[in-house]
This record gives C-alpha cells, sequence and structure tokens, in this order.
C-alpha cells in the first residue's frame, strides 16, 4: 500500500458524460474523506458515497482523500474507476464485483448470425449504455485501438463491469483484446464474466489463437466455468493473409475470421480507396480460407459515418465476395448492413420457387429438379435453402412459408 | 407593492397539488380539472381613444426609446411586455430596463412571452428592485434566481395560449407593450418576415397590440407606409422607434437547425413514426405537430419519407417551422404549415414567399378561452419533457434537481391534440426520466396518450383505442410502471429532492387556473 502519493482515473471535462473522475490518495490517520462534485448529486449523492465507502473497506483501506468529479456515471462505472484507483496503490488478488446481471449468463452458438457487430470503445462508457438498443448482432468492448495507450489499463475494469452489469439485450458480448502476447493480460479481465466471444486482433499465426486458448483453459479451470468462448481472428497483415487457412483452422472456437483493412492496406503500402481493388486478394483470400474451414468471413468497417449510401454499396460489395457480416462504428450501420446483408425480396421469391420445385421432385421421386425449362443443380439448391433459412430465422418470412404462400394461392 | 404578500391561501387542487389562491395580491382559481373551469363576464378591453390624439401623416416615430416609454408614462409597479421571437437574439427587453432603472422606476412587472439565456443581465434589476417579478418563462439564470427564492414577487409560468387568455379575459393588465419588429412604418405597421432581424411572425404580440395600455413598436428597418403584409397593425401602437440593431440575427434563426444526429434520439424519431403509422394516424390528409427539438424534427422527416412512399399528403402540419417542413411544403407533401414560430431562413423565406405558409398567433392556435381553436384538430403531437410520472402527469419546467429551467411554450396547449407522443430517453446521464411522480405538474396525465422511449413504449391505460390498434405490434409496448422499473434497475432509485416549503413560482394551466407551485431549493 503506496502512502500519500495522489492517483487519478477516469474522465472529467466539457463534453464528458455518463463517466466520473476519480482522485485518490492514502493517507496514514484521520479516516475516509470524500470530496463528492456531481450532476446528479440530489438524487445519487448518498448512493454514490455509499459505494465508494464499500469499495474502500473492501479493499481494507481506512483512511484515505477521494475527489470524486461525476458526469452521471453508472454504479458499474464508478465502482470499475475507484477499483482501478486503488489497485495503482494496493496490491491485491481481490476484484469488487457488483452482482452479474442474472440475463447477462446467455450464452451463444457457433453458427449464429453475426452481420454485424458495433465497436464500443472500451473507455467510454456513454457509449455503451444504450448500444444494446440498436440490436446489432454482437458489441465489441474494445480494448485495442480504441483505447488510447496511457488508457488502456483504466478500460479493462469498464469492460470487466460492462460484461458483469450492462444489459447488451441478447447481442453477442465480444471483447476485442490487444495484440498477443499483451492481449492474453486481458483475458483475466473478461474470461471469468462471461465474455461470449474474443477478437484477437492482427492475428498473423496459428500459434496466437493456441496461446489465447490455452490461457482461457487456465482461467475457466480456476474458475470452473464450462461455458463456450468462441474466438474471431482479425487479419491485418500481408503475413496474416499468407496464413489465413492455418489460423482459421487453428482451433475448434474459432468460429469466425475477420479482416481488418486499415492496417492490411498499410502493411501492403498501397493506398485504401473506395474501389477497394487493393484488398480484392485478400478479401478473395479470407472469405476462401473461411468457406473451407467452415466458418464466417466477416469484413472490415466502413469508416465513413454519414455517408449511408456508400455504407450501402460497400456492404453489397462485401456481400457479393461472400463475406457473411461486417464491422460498425456506429449504431445507424447497423440497420444497413443488416438490410444489405439479409437476403431481398427478389433473393427470397427466387429461393422459394427453387426449394418449392426440389420438394415437388423429390415427392414425385423426381432425380432431377427443373424449373420451368432450367435444370437446377444441387448447390444452387442449397444456397437457395440457406436464403430461406436466413429469412426465417429474421422473421422476414414464416416458418410455414410453403403452407402460407399455398393458401393464398 | 413591496410589503404585498407572494402568496395566500393555500388549497389543494384537483391533482392533488398545494397551490396559492392568491399570487401577488391578486385572486387566482386552482386547478379544478380539464374544461371544468368557466369564468363569466365580458372580455377585458384596452382604454378608448381618438384619432384626434395621433398625428395625421400617420407618423409616429420618436427619436428614442427612452422617450417613448416615458411618453408612455412609465412609473412604478407597471407591467411591461415583451417577446421572444428573436429568442436568444434580443435586444430590447435588457435596454428597456436599463431605462427604466436609469430613470429610478421601480417594482415593474416584467411580462415576456418567454425568456433566454441572453436575458439573464435582468437579474440584477430582479436584485435591485427595478423589477418586482416575472410573469412568462423563468430560464438558465432567472430560473435559478427564482428557484433560490430571491425574486421579489411570485413568478407566474404561464403557456403561450395561456398568456393571451391571460391578457384577454384581463388576468394580466399590460401599461406598455414594446413590439420589436425586423420590419415597420412609421404608422405602427410591422411584419417579422423581412429586414436584417427577420424572424418570421410576431404573434406572441398579437395580443398586447390588441389589449395593453400604450403600444411601442421598435425597429431596425423602416419602410414608407404601407408596410406589408402588417401581421400588427398600426392603428393599434402609439409610438414607433428606429434602433440602429433590434436583435442578433444568427441568434434569432440559427439556420443551423438540424435533424439529430444522436442515434439514441434517432431510434426514439423511428419508433415514434412506426408508431403512428402503425395506429393508423399517418393518413391522406392527416395533421401533425412537428416540433423544433432534434428528435421532433427527425419524426417530421420519417413523416415525410411515409408520406412519399405511400403517394399521401398531410393536410397541413403544424410548426415551429424550418427548413424540413418548408421542404415538405415545396414538395407538396403537406398542403399548409400553419406556422406559430420560425425557425430557420429557410422558414422565414417560406413564410414570406409561400401563400399557403401561414403565420398564426396564441389566437387563433391555443387560446382556451376563445370558441375552440386548431390545437385540439391536430390529429399528433410529438412533445418533449423533463419527466413524465407512472400516472402520465409530465414535467416540461423544473430539472431533475428541482431547479426552474425551462418556459411552457405551447406545450400545454398542444396536449389538447388528438394523440399526443412523448418521445424521451428513459433516462439522461443516470437521471432518471420515468419516475413515481413528476416534480411539478405541467401537464395532467389525462391528456397524455403515449411516452415513447428506447426501452419500451408505454400506452395511456384511458387510451383503450390505441392499446388495441396495438396489440400485435413488434414495438415493445410496455407499461408504464415497467418502463419506471427499468429506470430505476440501470440507474438506482433516486432519493427525493428536498425542498423548502416556501412556493416560489406557480404553474397556470391553460385556463388561467393554477395547475402547480414550484417551491424554493433547499441549500
Amino acid at each position: 500500500m503506496e502512502i500519500n502519493k495522489i492517483v487519478s482515473i477516469g474522465n472529467k471535462g466539457k463534453g464528458v458524460r455518463s463517466d466520473c473522475f476519480v482522485s485518490l490518495e492514502i493517507i496514514e490517520t484521520g479516516g475516509i474523506h470524500i470530496e463528492l462534485v456531481s450532476k446528479v448529486k440530489v438524487l445519487y449523492g448518498r448512493s454514490i458515497v455509499k459505494l465508494l465507502e464499500e469499495i474502500l473497506s473492501f479493499f481494507e483501506i481506512k483512511h484515505a482523500k477521494v475527489g470524486f468529479e461525476d458526469s452521471g456515471a453508472l454504479p458499474f462505472l464508478i465502482a470499475a474507476r475507484m477499483e482501478a484507483a486503488i489497485k495503482l496503490l494496493v496490491k491485491t488478488d481481490k476484484n469488487f464485483l457488483l452482482p452479474m446481471l442474472p440475463q447477462n449468463n446467455y450464452q451463444t452458438t457457433k453458427e449464429r448470425n453475426r452481420y454485424s457487430r458495433l465497436y464500443l470503445p472500451g473507455n467510454t462508457s456513454s457509449l455503451m449504455i444504450n448500444a444494446g438498443i440498436h440490436k446489432p448482432d454482437g458489441i465489441i468492448l474494445d480494448l485495442e485501438d480504441a483505447v488510447a495507450p496511457d488508457k488502456k489499463y483504466e478500460a479493462s475494469f469498464v469492460v470487466r463491469n460492462a460484461l458483469r452489469n450492462l444489459d447488451f439485450y441478447g447481442c453477442e458480448r465480444m471483447v476485442r483484446i490487444n495484440q498477443v502476447p499483451r492481449g492474453l493480460d486481458d483475458l483475466d479481465f473478461i474470461v471469468p464474466h462471461n465474455v461470449n466471444l474474443i477478437l484477437i486482433p492482427k492475428c498473423e499465426k496459428a500459434e496466437e489463437i493456441h496461446l489465447v486458448n490455452k490461457k482461457i483453459e487456465e482461467i475457466s479451470a480456476r474458475y470452473t466455468l464450462y461455458n463456450s468462448i468462441w474466438l474471431m481472428p482479425i487479419i491485418e497483415s500481408a503475413l496474416g493473409v499468407m496464413h489465413a487457412m492455418e489460423i482459421a483452422t487453428a482451433a475448434n472456437n474459432v468460429v469466425a475470421m475477420a479482416i481488418g483493412l486499415e492496417d492490411y492496406t498499410a502493411d501492403l503500402g498501397a493506398k485504401r480507396t473506395a474501389e477497394a481493388t487493393e484488398s480484392f486478394f485478400a478479401r478473395s483470400t479470407i472469405v476462401n480460407a473461411c468457406r473451407a474451414a467452415g466458418i464466417q468471413a466477416i469484413d472490415s468497417v466502413f469508416s465513413d459515418v454519414a455517408d449511408m449510401e456508400g455504407l450501402k454499396q460497400n456492404v453489397l460489395k462485401s456481400k457479393a465476395l461472400g463475406f457473411d457480416g461486417m464491422g460498425c462504428i456506429h449504431p445507424r450501420q447497423i440497420k444497413v448492413v443488416h438490410e444489405s446483408f439479409t437476403p431481398d425480396a427478389v433473393e427470397i421469391t427466387k429461393a422459394k420457387k427453387i426449394v418449392k420445385a426440389f420438394m415437388e421432385a423429390q415427392e414425385k421421386g423426381l432425380g432431377v429438379v427443373s424449373l420451368g425449362t432450367k435444370m437446377i443443380d444441387a448447390p444452387v439448391v442449397k444456397r437457395a435453402e440457406k436464403t430461406i433459412e436466413v429469412a426465417v430465422s429474421l422473421g422476414i418470412i414464416s416458418k410455414n412459408w410453403r403452407d402460407e404462400d399455398n393458401e393464398k394461392i | 407593492m413591496k410589503t404585498m404578500k407572494k402568496y395566500d391561501k393555500l388549497v389543494k387542487n384537483a391533482l392533488g397539488r398545494i397551490v396559492p389562491t392568491e399570487i401577488n395580491g391578486k385572486e387566482a382559481v386552482e386547478y379544478l380539472g380539464i374544461g371544468k373551469y368557466k369564468p363569466t363576464g365580458r372580455k377585458y378591453a384596452p382604454p378608448i381613444v381618438s384619432c384626434a390624439d395621433y398625428p395625421a401623416d400617420g407618423n409616429k416615430t420618436l427619436p428614442t426609446l427612452k422617450e417613448a416609454l416615458i411618453r408612455a408614462g412609465l412609473k412604478d409597479g407597471m407591467t411591461i411586455s415583451t417577446h421572444h421571437h428573436f429568442r436568444n437574439g434580443d435586444l430590447i427587453a435588457e435596454q428597456i430596463f436599463d431605462i427604466a432603472h436609469e430613470l429610478g422606476v421601480k417594482d415593474l412587472m416584467w411580462f415576456p412571452s418567454a425568456s433566454f439565456e441572453c436575458h439573464s443581465p435582468l437579474v440584477k434589476y430582479l436584485e435591485d428592485g427595478t423589477i418586482h417579478h416575472i410573469e412568462g418563462s423563468m430560464n438558465g439564470s432567472l430560473g435559478r434566481f427564482t428557484s433560490d427564492g430571491k425574486m421579489t414577487g411570485l413568478g407566474v409560468l404561464r403557456s403561450h395560449g395561456g398568456r393571451y387568455q391571460a391578457v384577454q379575459d384581463g388576468d394580466v393588465h399590460i401599461d406598455i407593450a414594446v413590439i420589436a419588429a425586423p420590419t415597420a412604418d412609421a404608422f405602427g405597421n410591422a411584419t417579422g418576415d423581412r429586414g436584417p432581424a427577420a424572424c418570421g411572425l410576431l404573434g406572441f404580440a398579437l395580443a398586447d397590440s390588441q389589449y395593453a395600455d400604450k403600444v411601442v413598436v421598435v425597429t431596425d428597418n423602416i419602410v414608407p407606409f404601407p408596410c406589408i403584409p402588417w401581421q400588427i397593425h398600426g392603428n393599434n401602437v402609439d409610438y414607433v422607434v428606429v434602433m440602429d440593431k433590434i436583435g442578433i440575427p444568427e441568434k434569432i434563426v440559427s439556420g443551423t437547425t438540424e435533424i439529430t444526429k444522436s442515434p439514441d434520439r434517432l431510434l426514439l424519431a423511428e419508433m415514434s413514426a412506426q408508431f403512428c403509422d402503425e395506429a393508423g394516424i399517418i393518413h391522406d390528409g392527416f395533421s401533425f405537430q412537428a416540433g423544433a427539438g432534434g428528435t421532433a424534427l427527425s419524426i417530421g422527416v420519417y413523416f415525410a419519407d411515409i408520406l412519399r412512399e405511400r403517394g399521401m399528403k398531410a393536410r397541413f402540419a403544424r410548426g415551429g417551422s424550418n427548413k424540413y417542413l418548408v421542404n415538405m411544403l415545396e414538395e407538396g407533401l403537406t398542403e399548409y404549415i400553419l406556422d406559430g414560430q420560425t425557425f430557420d431562413l429557410e422558414g422565414v423565406r417560406s413564410m414570406r414567399e409561400n401563400p399557403n405558409h401561414i403565420n398564426t398567433s396564441p389566437f387563433t392556435s391555443y387560446n382556451y378561452h376563445g370558441k375552440g381553436n386548431f390545437a385540439s384538430m391536430v390529429d399528433v403531437a410529438i412533445l418533449g419533457a423533463t419527466e413524465v410520472d407512472v400516472n402520465f402527469n409530465a414535467n416540461v419546467v423544473t430539472h431533475s434537481d428541482g431547479v426552474l429551467l425551462h418556459g411552457i411554450g405551447g406545450w400545454q396547449n398542444c396536449l389538447f391534440s388528438k394523440c399526443t407522443i412523448l418521445p424521451i430517453p428513459l433516462f439522461r446521464d443516470r437521471i432518471p426520466v420515468v419516475i413515481d411522480e413528476v416534480t411539478t405538474i405541467c401537464g395532467p396525465g389525462e391528456l397524455i396518450d403515449v411516452i415513447v422511449t428506447e426501452r419500451g413504449i408505454a400506452i395511456n391505460p384511458l387510451r383503450t383505442d390505441l392499446i388495441e390498434k396495438m396489440k400485435n405490434s413488434t414495438l415493445p409496448i410496455k407499461t408504464i410502471q415497467e418502463l419506471k422499473a427499468e429506470a430505476e434497475a440501470i440507474c438506482g432509485v433516486p432519493e427525493k429532492i428536498a425542498f423548502e416549503d416556501e412556493i416560489v413560482a406557480v404553474v397556470k394551466w391553460v385556463d388561467g387556473t393554477v395547475i402547480d407551485s414550484v417551491r424554493k431549493i433547499k441549500k
């Protein structure tokens, strides 16, 4: 325990919302002094002080000066900031955890749709609080590039508490750790708290996947955890692209592989263009490796958040290349990504016709499926079935679409 | 006036709120319920005057505002009215009280149609006794001053319609009305739709021009008679003063009114529009109230998309006009704009050029003591609120810490629409918006039909028709209690705000009765 040293954690100042800033000095005598400045003091002043006192007492700190500037932080964040400050001064293995929200105990399946995943900077709680209501398939609490290097320490506490205490309303709860090996340290903050999927950035070798899985196993054994944790490596370099197949097949829990074009084009020494010719090989390679490995291929993000038409064109191109999903950096992108990745009315109608023709042929015992004068190959039927399956899973058409269509006729 | 009690005779009104029935020495009636209070008697009237006392050549100009105020008989205890057409760019109100202070006049009542942050300098005149109290709205620093219990008299908050009613019924007698006009002639005819300080319309000054003892028009753009259109009639005007500058244009119409970029607010707008669509509110020939806030603005844009897609149009849109509404008018998606306040330069241009862009006043749109008003004919009104409670009562004037912060505007009046929807976040930076009991009731729950939050939509149980229509909706329909519980689960249960017993202001209902009291903040 370091005495008479002042440390500070968190954010304050103009434009900072739903956040807090704590400065802490452990002293020798005199008890606990908390100076609270809060925009919600009238409504929550007492409960904030109570929580701060509870955390100090949990870490057995009896004498301290605490300056607390609050812009409407929720309890999970207050606890994260306070604990991060304390651990700069106190060596301890203890963690101060608020009770896990019961609704956060869900698991996700390997095959679930991953059309959209929304990036959330790991140290910015104001963007996390409402992320789930925009209904992306997944949210990514980002510990890597969206967090400034000097904020990475405190962000890991925020991400841990967000996994436990924020409701993301059924989204797949993902975390992007830092690049391995540094990212291995991040696992302690997320694996025991029911993270559904981990993104491994700048992945270049299968070895990195093995290292992550080894650490996950260690932590799971220590905490006796049984939940599956899926992995999504992100390929962001020329070397990574060349090792795509090895990475995609590195482990059974690799469910998807993504490409990060900003770093990839930099590594290539090429300029990132709207036409994306420079990354065509890489994108195709990723899709090909993913298909060969039987996992999902996920595209990079589209960075102009104001250009919805540009985004749409980008998603359609991505879909045409064979990708299954895309990253979003703003909630408004989610709807466009979903609408463009999911089958449209024309595709669904065509798929229905093909599936119907296939079923009729089977009922009649015919070996050959034909639609009008055209013969239909088995892979075409398979693709049509997949389209229908997706349309049903998204509620675009009913499970009993065939009966309903017949009724209409 | 100084020895007069701020208020007296407390009673419990129909909503169970404790309110005074004597305010600044005048009798007042407690809120009795919607449509229950029906005063008798005749309307108020200004004194009879004669043309013999006015220049036959129509030239009523005086060199300075000071001279006009002196000629108008400015003295202790008078009521001086101004208007908020220039919003935060008003340069006139402060000058009036600078002059009053210079002349040593005391105990004035300021009767603005609304106050803005630019009026903060008036705090010094509230402190030194030049101004006794404010009846209108107390925003920003003025609200803080009032909530701290520092105002000599009791503050009175009224809606735009309530202000017209109060003047018409004689609840408020205006001694001198000062009307800042972007363009005027020497006779006093005035318009807001042109000139360097163009603001669109001057509807909030209509009552004042009709009922005040003395009317002063102040302009920085004098034109030869006739000033057309004559939104304000020179026949009601005593003096005209020409100045270099009456308002700061960029603060009057920002020209930057944009739809919100906040994804959370856009979601609220999208959900609200979808609700209206599924509830069958959007149909050919429907009408809507479009607010000026980012969320309300976006809902208008969604309405436009729906109308365009279906080849339908609205009969009229009630504004707050801005470029988005003007686009709808020009695209033929609405036949009329009935405009109460113009928010950007496109709105001003449209009002000047388009005969279907109509300038309205609180008389046509909101006055509750008239033979009807069109607020109740609007199919849907989208409004805001700082708090809503489990009885659907809503607050727009006090902040979560209990401090007076906003005026009522036309909010109370718009509640009479066929469907009133409040799109509000469930909480703002940990401050729950859906709560047990609002700090100040500005609108009774029975007039508030739907609360749209990002985490669920609550329909007022009185609206069984809407509940029935939304039975199979994919929207997250919940009860208001469920919403409140959800807010508390996320933010925690808030502590009760501590107030002093002392009342510092009252909120009037549209019929002039007292719906609630605002109490002094406890230090």
